[in-house]
């Protein structure tokens, strides 16, 4: 699976990519413990039918299993990484030792991001670090591989760091008009790919990725589209009202609560539910695979991973292509 | 300038512990300005000290008094007196008012009665809010004059991040996003271009990350003055 193929970094998704196939990632949450069978696990569910798997980095800032320690065992699941890093928990120090680590592992794919603060999580008390931000992030990891230098300029000895470089976009965050021009930047940092956030509101999401494709920045990174499931008309209502800049129309709260009504038996209303959060999300892949610039869906399904492979048949993804 | 607040009432007689003469140190600087530890809030709380323990049976002798600039020793040649007549110093000057007076003198006993917050301006009446992190290297000029460091959550260099909704912070509905901020001055200036480049990672260097700081200004110094280990 991941070898070296003659691309960059030697991941598989990066081959998916530049051989031209609609990519398809998803994410691997690691446990609030110990337990790497929970990882084998979630693995094996998605094993065929994503072309990576995100391991989140203390994601919401909850402690969980490290996204390197969590990423070598789903690497020996067969699934390939993508290691998710965040500059809330790191100085630079500990992000390049970590990189070097998680390399010599065999991880070959890692997002950059900022890092949902840690007001939001289980420890509001701890102090965050960053001392870089997500875009100097994505240069320092470019520059592994380009450069074969540390962030310090000082040249790594030996065998330095190849990554597939990722970033993510928020195109529903304010200032609008400024999305894309920050994706550029991404771009021009160095970034390979990037993933979105959750997309429910095409409308907005097409105005985005046009203002994208003028700029021309489709052309020098690899632009996954978020998608998710829903559950339930209630969690539709919290995404819609509680997540800033989430835009869940109302016609998807309306689908998922018509979906339910009428009936009284707890787990069938709630299979008939997820069947029809299911079927939001299969229409929304359809939509985007015809959006330019769109260069594959990252499904993120929330302790939900079961979802994935009926998601990835649906929407026609699979059989994805084989390394 | 200094923006503090005070202590609780229970941490500060925590903090006095047995003491029975106590000796409030105002400050006539940043902490009269905000309210928190001028001439006016030192005779409060001396005030409420002596009130509340003697309500509650362990009366204190507190008296209070204010020094113009608690930060320099110079200020507090005058008041030798009344701090050696003291068991404990409550000092309602900043961080570096309570050290002054430590450093000062060294036999007594100085605990705080403020908590250092940040260094701000008053937005409004009885509003201040925080404006520089002192990072030892500034970045206002080409950030229309509005500082991340000190006012973006996550301190990015690239903002604004993907949590910004409607020009607030993501960790707070009432707080203003810094990099929304930034952008919409920079626009209005006509020097977006600034938000085109990648701002390298900074040098943190100049700031507490490089251990604790001190400046020497040979130009300031004195013939004969000692020269210190850091001049030679």
């Amino acid at each position: 699976m991941t070898s070296d193929n003659g691309y960059k970094s030697g991941s598989n998704l990066e081959r998916v990519l530049r051989t031209g196939h609609f990519a398809v990632t998803t994410e691997l949450g690691p446990p609030k413990s110990a337990d790497p069978d929970v990882i084998r696990e979630k693995a094996a569910i998605l094993k065929g039918f994503a072309d990576a798997a995100n391991i989140t980095d203390n994601q919401a800032a909850v402690v969980r299993m490290s996204s390197i320690g969590a990423g070598a065992i789903t690497l020996q699941a067969g699934v390939e990484p993508v290691m998710q890093m965040t500059c809330r928990d790191r100085n630079r120090l500990a992000m390049q030792s970590d990189l070097l680590g998680a390399h010599a592992l065999g991880l070959r794919n890692v997002l950059c991001l900022s890092g949902d603060h840690q007001v939001f999580g289980n420890h509001p008390q701890a102090k965050n670090v960053h001392d870089l931000d997500s875009l100097q992030l994505v240069q320092m990891v470019t520059d592994f591989r380009e450069k074969g230098c540390f962030q310090c300029g000082e040249e790594v000895e030996g065998d330095s760091p190849r990554f597939f470089v990722g970033a993510a976009a928020n195109p529903f965050a304010t200032p609008l008009e400024w999305r894309p021009l920050r994706l550029g930047k991404k771009a021009k940092a160095g970034a390979d790919f990037i993933q979105t956030q959750l997309v429910f509101d095409l409308p907005r999401f097409r105005e985005f990725m046009k203002e994208v494709v003028d700029l021309g920045v489709h052309e020098q990174v690899y632009i996954l589209a978020g998608v998710g499931p829903l559950k339930s008309p209630g969690m539709a209502r919290y995404m819609r009202d509680k997540v800033p800049g989430l835009n869940v129309p109302n016609e998807f709260v309306e689908r998922m609560t018509a979906a339910g009504s009428g009936i009284e038996d707890k787990p069938t209303r709630s299979a008939a539910w997820r069947e029809a959060g299911i079927a939001i999300c299969v229409e929304l892949i359809q939509q985007m695979r015809e959006i330019p610039g769109v260069a594959g869906v990252h499904i993120m399904a929330i302790e939900w991973e079961k979802a994935i492979p009926i998601i990835t048949k649906q929407a026609g993804l699979l059989p994805r292509p084989s390394a | 300038m200094i923006i503090a607040e005070q202590k609780s009432l229970d941490e500060i007689k925590n903090l006095l512990g047995d003491g029975k003469r106590v000796l409030v140190v105002g400050c006539g600087t940043c902490v009269t300005v905000c309210f928190a530890g001028g001439e006016k809030e030192a005779g409060i709380l001396a005030t409420t000290l002596r009130m509340n323990t003697q309500l509650n049976g362990d009366p204190k002798a507190v008296t209070h008094l204010t020094v113009q600039r608690q930060c320099e020793s110079e200020y507090l040649d005058t008041i030798q007196d009344q701090v050696s007549e003291a068991d404990v110093v409550l000092s309602v000057g900043c961080g570096i008012g309570v050290q002054a007076l430590a450093e000062k003198y060294s036999d007594a006993l100085v605990v705080p009665g403020l908590n250092t917050s940040f260094m701000g301006q008053p937005l409004e009446q009885g509003v201040w809010a925080e404006r520089c992190q002192a990072c030892g290297s500034c970045v206002l000029g080409v950030t229309g004059g509005i500082c991340p460091i000190a006012r973006c959550s996550k301190q990015l260099l690239n903002g604004p991040c993907g949590g910004t909704d409607d020009g607030r912070c993501e960790i707070d509905a009432d707080l203003e996003c810094a990099w929304q901020l930034i952008y919409d001055k920079l626009k209005t200036q006509e020097r977006m271009h600034l938000l085109m480049d990648i701002t390298p990672p900074k040098d943190w260097s100049s700031s507490r990350d490089g251990g604790p700081r001190k400046i020497v200004r040979k130009d300031l110094r004195l013939p004969g003055q000692e020269m210190s280990n850091d001049e030679r």
